[in-house]
């Protein structure tokens, strides 16, 4: 795969000093309901960056980024991330859901839960970081949605993973309250978290990705630089989903 | 009506009779309501979040307990702790005990049952957040029991309202016993079939006036919870 120049922006030795950097998916197998979800699933990303993965409802890219998060066990096939399994690189990583669960507690108490050891000004911070440092005492499911998913956000960033995953996290949010995430989306990369995340949002994907997985019926068609991927698709799935073609 | 009047003064003149059994109801169903909490909330906690053989069977039979006949615990409890029982020794037959052991078999099925459906809809809601999280073990645990505090204090209370009002269970253990083992429904009972209304009523008021006390605070729990967001 030819490397994006958007790369550039990132430490040159960014990958080396991510741990969690190659990530391969080896032959990934899993069934639904005598469905198979994932069908020899391989996948190889070793770049840092931010790496979107697009393709139709069904495809198997929640499934995907659910087995790489070890939220659920493939039926064969294993994942690697650097030189550590799922299980022993599950601390270093962080998953936003396109639905955020917050705790029945206020904004604060729900970002000292995931880091009990913060001391108060980490915490500010951290609010500071999502533009909620003055909601900090109200109840956090009182928020609007785009306010929880970004209290959601401050809240995997706390323990400074080095891999974040976002499982359509800005999906039926504002586009004030997209921008907001995508920007700490990117800040974050650029502090040298490898960042993968779930999108459909074509527009969003351009802005963000350095890099497309395009996963199709449970299997990988295409992974490309974004540049390349979005101009000249090389998939017959991935031109009719770009061109808003339903794909079965 | 002039049963009544006649009830209604012996609360307002604080009757040492009538006061003396409220006391002794309030004290054996709140001492049953704390044992079968500490059973019972563990227990539920414990079904909802544990997956193992047999798990499903043991909620459907704890479900099938929250509607258990009273009398039939009573007689469980009798059988148990009459002499012939095989706690018969210890000599807890119509005692306050064996009142309080009576009420804890009634209502922990219910603390249990109910508490475990809250904790199961807040783990299926929470599972994947706390995984994600590395929250696990006793942590979880506590969160779990936190965030749902809103909910189990109302299945607590819903606890001790079965435990106050019940009758069947404690005549046949407690006996119902003047100045030992007599409570507000059984006296209720008793003075009823001996035709002495004012005593029967005025305990009447206070028992409908509890049941009305603890609907309210579940109420009130509930609407404060739903308020913020944290029912």
């Amino acid at each position: 795969m030819a490397r994006s120049p958007r790369y550039g922006n990132l430490p040159n030795d960014a990958n080396m000093l991510n741990p969690l950097l190659p990530i391969r998916f080896h032959d990934l197998r899993l069934k639904r309901r005598h469905r198979r979800v994932l069908d020899n699933l391989n996948l190889l990303i070793k770049d840092p960056g931010i790496t979107v993965i697009m393709g139709p409802n069904g495809a198997g890219k929640s499934l995907t980024l659910r087995c790489l998060h070890g939220l659920i066990k493939p039926d064969r096939g294993s994942i690697a991330l650097g030189a550590l399994s799922v299980a022993d690189s599950q601390r270093q990583q962080a998953m936003v859901f396109q639905h955020p669960v917050l705790l029945r507690r206020n904004v604060m108490q729900n970002l000292a839960f995931a880091k009990p050891e913060a001391d108060h000004r980490e915490l500010i911070d951290a609010l500071t970081a999502v533009n909620l440092d003055d909601r900090a005492e109200q109840p956090a499911r009182l928020l609007s949605g785009g306010e929880q998913q970004r209290l959601a956000l401050a809240r995997a960033l706390l323990n400074q993973p080095k891999l974040l995953l976002l499982d359509e996290a800005t999906a039926s949010l504002d586009p004030a309250s997209v921008l907001l995430i995508e920007s700490l989306i990117r800040k974050q990369s650029q502090a040298g978290t490898k960042v993968i995340l779930i999108s459909h949002d074509q527009g969003q994907a351009r802005r963000l990705a350095d890099d497309v997985v395009f996963i199709c019926r449970g299997q990988v068609v295409e992974h490309r630089p974004a540049d390349a991927f979005f101009s000249h698709p090389e998939s017959r799935e991935a031109q009719a989903y770009l061109a808003g073609d339903i794909i079965v | 009506m002039d049963a009544l009047t006649e009830a209604f003064r012996l609360i307002i003149t604080l009757d040492p009779d009538l006061f003396e059994i409220l006391g002794l109801s309030i004290r054996v169903s709140l001492i049953a309501l704390a044992i079968a909490t500490v059973i019972g909330l563990p227990l539920g906690t414990y079904l909802a979040i544990n997956k193992f053989p047999g798990r499903r069977v043991l909620i459907t039979l704890l479900n099938a307990l929250m509607g258990m006949p009273p009398v039939v615990v009573g007689l469980m409890v009798y059988l148990m702790l009459s002499r012939s029982g095989p706690l018969g020794g210890l000599g807890l037959l119509y005692t306050p005990t064996a009142m309080i052991i009576a009420q804890v078999v009634l209502i922990t099925p219910i603390i249990a049952a109910l508490s475990n459906q809250v904790i199961e809809n807040l783990y299926q809601e929470y599972r994947d957040t706390f995984y994600s999280l590395g929250i696990t073990g006793s942590k979880a645990v506590i969160a779990y029991l936190v965030d749902a505090r809103y909910s189990l204090t109302t299945c607590i209370l819903a606890g001790f309202g079965r435990a106050i009002a019940e009758v069947g269970a404690v005549i046949i253990v407690g006996g119902n016993i003047d100045h030992l083992t007599r409570v507000m429904t059984t006296a209720i009972a008793l003075e009823t079939s001996k035709g002495n209304l004012t005593l029967a009523l005025g305990l009447g008021t206070v028992l409908l006036t509890l049941a009305i006390l603890v609907n309210g605070a579940v109420t009130a729990v509930r609407e404060f919870a739903k308020r913020r967001q944290y029912a």
